[in-house]
């Protein structure tokens, strides 16, 4: 197992249960009309996000999805200008302009949530080309799904990644599900990993709902990328704890698979045991996450109602010309 | 004063640039060339219209960089290295290849800005070559900027000859906005003055390269040299225009049209692209809505056809408008 301090394990947990109780409440608050547009939750998802993420500095970039709540908050977006930005407040981090779909943090290097899937990794390859020529050691993480990994695009910029030598690391979350349409059928080889070392990089599977086990194969990719090995791919098996969008009726779903997912796949309860298990953590020192966590989503709910709106004529800012 | 070609113009601006700012890159298809050649020569290309030309000598394969025929990432690559604060210089070798990675333009650069909240700009410039006339058929020939010049958060850019295209390319790599630069093909090798010392074309403002009495006439690109030739004949008759080269697109210098057509009240406009929701019926649009009681004629559009690029000689002279039709065109607006 990964060697981590207590710190650092308490810290993964924090960010995990973060990205669940947002998700979770965003859930609730959707449904009451409140919250404008489309939301993808990434609830089911967490230990991906966090156990990429927990390997990442501010200066180490990340590009990222339309299901991309889990992905900001592992890379350390602030969580109550996220919440103001979903309900499309002025005060959000993208000003009310972006939404859930468009959620981006220069200074924590997220490089943008991408309603386009297959939109990120081509952007994720030139933030790693920019890390090359610096020398620093820098890496940038391209997030997708199973549906973004039947994007021509994506093709392109592991081929362009392989060529350049520079420090990508695709990470492909398989969570069964291409929207309404299951990776059995769309993903002709049903082996992304295998797509990937076509391409010539390392790639590896791991199980997505196993935060030790995400960490673990980040930890090789990303030591690689650092050293100048060029890029890998790491493909994380993981399910959706909701619809592909929230109001999806998810009728290609069987009746129980959710109910067993959360009984089986839920990466909280393996971390829970996990730690117990090994005697890594003391529960009660979960349990105190547990509530300071809810406590933030409260508060971020609550700041997120009470924020202004944007103005009307703000329509006409932050682009170099208008019109008007 | 020295007398270069355009091809030439945009190689001195991209050294210049390179030189100035380590933070430029250059990145596209045989941008350099010869990568993985059995020849080992490594400036075999410097870009199918040898325009980037001596780069990689100058500054290496980190900046100026081959990529796979690959345009979505070629732009994508791009965008994400302007993100992370480079000024990254993407080739598409022909503007027709828009078709490719139209998704990395429009839903992903020219949004950022906007889409962020004014959290980041981002500084890419897509150069790109241009329009017929080498019979390079269907896909090989368009414009495309009318495609663009729609997008909201882009720049547009194009420059008609050498002077024009190193001060715009200057000053589009050191723009905070994405530029898309359109390079046209047939004034590659057309020479004009360029001073050795430094100066920059700030994007947005028209040039008026003849002035003159009885129409306003706004060309683009290429079309400015048609322009010419058919005002040098029309000269023998005593009918003189100001002749308008926008220069950029998006921004659009309106003023200055309008200003002239306080002065001519009658307006041709030449595009080589084809005439629905382009910008010259764009630009018709403007001046209708903004300067109509500058007017005393019906506007004339001198535009290509609304068919695709045809390749024998013969159909593509046919296609492109030439100074015959804009001496006509504008012969029509003065009766």
């Amino acid at each position: 197992m990964a060697d981590l301090s207590r710190d650092q394990l308490l810290h993964a947990y924090r960010q995990m249960k973060t990205i669940r109780e947002f998700e979770e409440r965003l859930h609730l608050e959707i449904q009451t009309g409140e919250i404008p547009g489309f939301t993808h939750l990434y609830a089911g998802q967490e230990a991906v996000a966090v156990g990429v993420c927990e390997h990442l500095d501010d200066d180490d970039y990340i590009v990222s999805t339309h299901r991309g709540h889990g992905h900001c908050i592992a890379k350390g977006c602030d969580v109550i200008g996220m919440m103001k930005e979903i309900y499309g407040r002025a005060d959000g981090l993208c000003k009310g302009k972006g939404g859930s779909m468009h959620i981006a943090d220069f200074d924590k290097g997220m490089l943008g949530a991408n309603a386009i899937v297959g939109g990120g990794p081509p952007i994720a390859v030139g933030s790693a080309i920019a890390c090359k020529i610096r020398g620093d050691g820098k890496v940038s993480v391209a997030f997708g799904g199973d549906g973004s990994c039947n994007q021509g695009t994506v093709f392109e910029a592991m081929n362009m990644a392989v060529v350049l030598q520079v420090p990508t690391i695709f990470v492909f979350e398989d969570n069964g599900y291409s929207e309404h349409t299951g990776t059995s059928y769309a993903v002709g080889s049903n082996d992304i990993a295998g797509r990937a070392a076509g391409f010539g990089m390392p790639a590896v599977k791991c199980d997505g709902a196993d935060f030790f086990a995400v960490y673990e194969a980040m930890g090789e990719a990303i030591e690689r990328a650092r050293s100048g090995g060029g890029p890998s791919t790491v493909e994380c098996t993981i399910t959706r704890f909701y619809g592909h969008f929230e109001g999806d009726p998810q009728n290609y779903r069987a009746k129980d698979e959710v109910e067993r997912f959360r009984e089986t796949k839920d990466c909280l309860k393996n971390f829970r045991k996990n730690v117990e298990k090994n005697g890594l953590l003391d529960i009660s020192d979960l349990d105190k996450i547990d509530t300071e966590v809810l406590d933030l989503i409260e508060e971020a709910v609550k700041a997120a109602k009470a924020a202004p709106t944007p103005k009307p004529e703000d329509v006409l800012t932050d682009v170099y010309i208008n019109y008007a | 004063m020295p007398v270069i070609s355009f091809r030439d113009a945009v190689n001195q601006a991209l050294h210049e640039e390179m030189e100035r700012d380590p933070n430029v890159i250059l990145l596209g298809e045989d941008v350099s060339g010869g990568a993985g050649g059995s020849s080992g020569e490594r400036d075999a290309a410097g870009g199918i219209f040898g325009v980037s030309k001596g780069l990689i000598t100058k500054y290496g394969e980190q900046r100026v960089i081959d990529t796979p025929i690959s345009e979505s990432a070629i732009i994508g690559a791009g965008a994400g290295a302007a993100l992370a604060g480079l000024r990254p210089i993407s080739e598409l070798m022909f503007a027709d290849f828009v078709g490719v990675c139209m998704d990395q333009i429009y839903n992903q650069i020219a949004k950022f800005r906007y889409m962020f909240g004014g959290k980041t700009r981002c500084p890419i410039v897509i150069r790109t070559a241009t329009g017929a006339g080498m019979n390079m058929g269907a896909q090989h020939s368009q414009t495309i900027y009318n495609l663009l010049t729609a997008v909201p958060g882009l720049k547009i850019v194009v420059p008609s000859n050498a002077y024009d295209a190193k001060g715009l390319l200057k000053s589009a790599i050191r723009d905070d906005d994405p530029v898309v630069f359109f390079e046209h093909k047939a004034l590659y090798p057309r020479k004009c003055e360029v001073p050795e010392e430094e100066y920059l074309i700030p994007i947005g403002e028209a040039a008026m390269p003849r002035e003159g009495d009885d129409a306003t006439v706004v060309a683009i690109g290429r079309m400015v040299v048609f322009a010419e030739k058919a005002l040098d004949k029309l000269k023998e008759d005593g009918i003189t225009a100001d002749l308008i080269d926008p220069r950029s697109l998006s921004p659009l210098d309106e003023e200055m049209i309008f200003e002239s057509l306080e002065h001519t009240g009658r307006l041709v406009i030449v595009d080589e692209s084809p005439p629905r929701c382009s910008v010259a019926s764009d630009i018709a649009g403007i001046v209708a809505s903004k300067a109509f009681a500058s007017l005393k004629a019906p506007v004339k559009l001198v535009t290509a056809p609304h068919t695709p690029v045809p390749f024998a000689k013969e159909l593509e002279r046919a296609y492109v408008p030439g100074p015959d039709r804009i001496e006509a065109a504008i012969r029509e607006v003065i009766q």
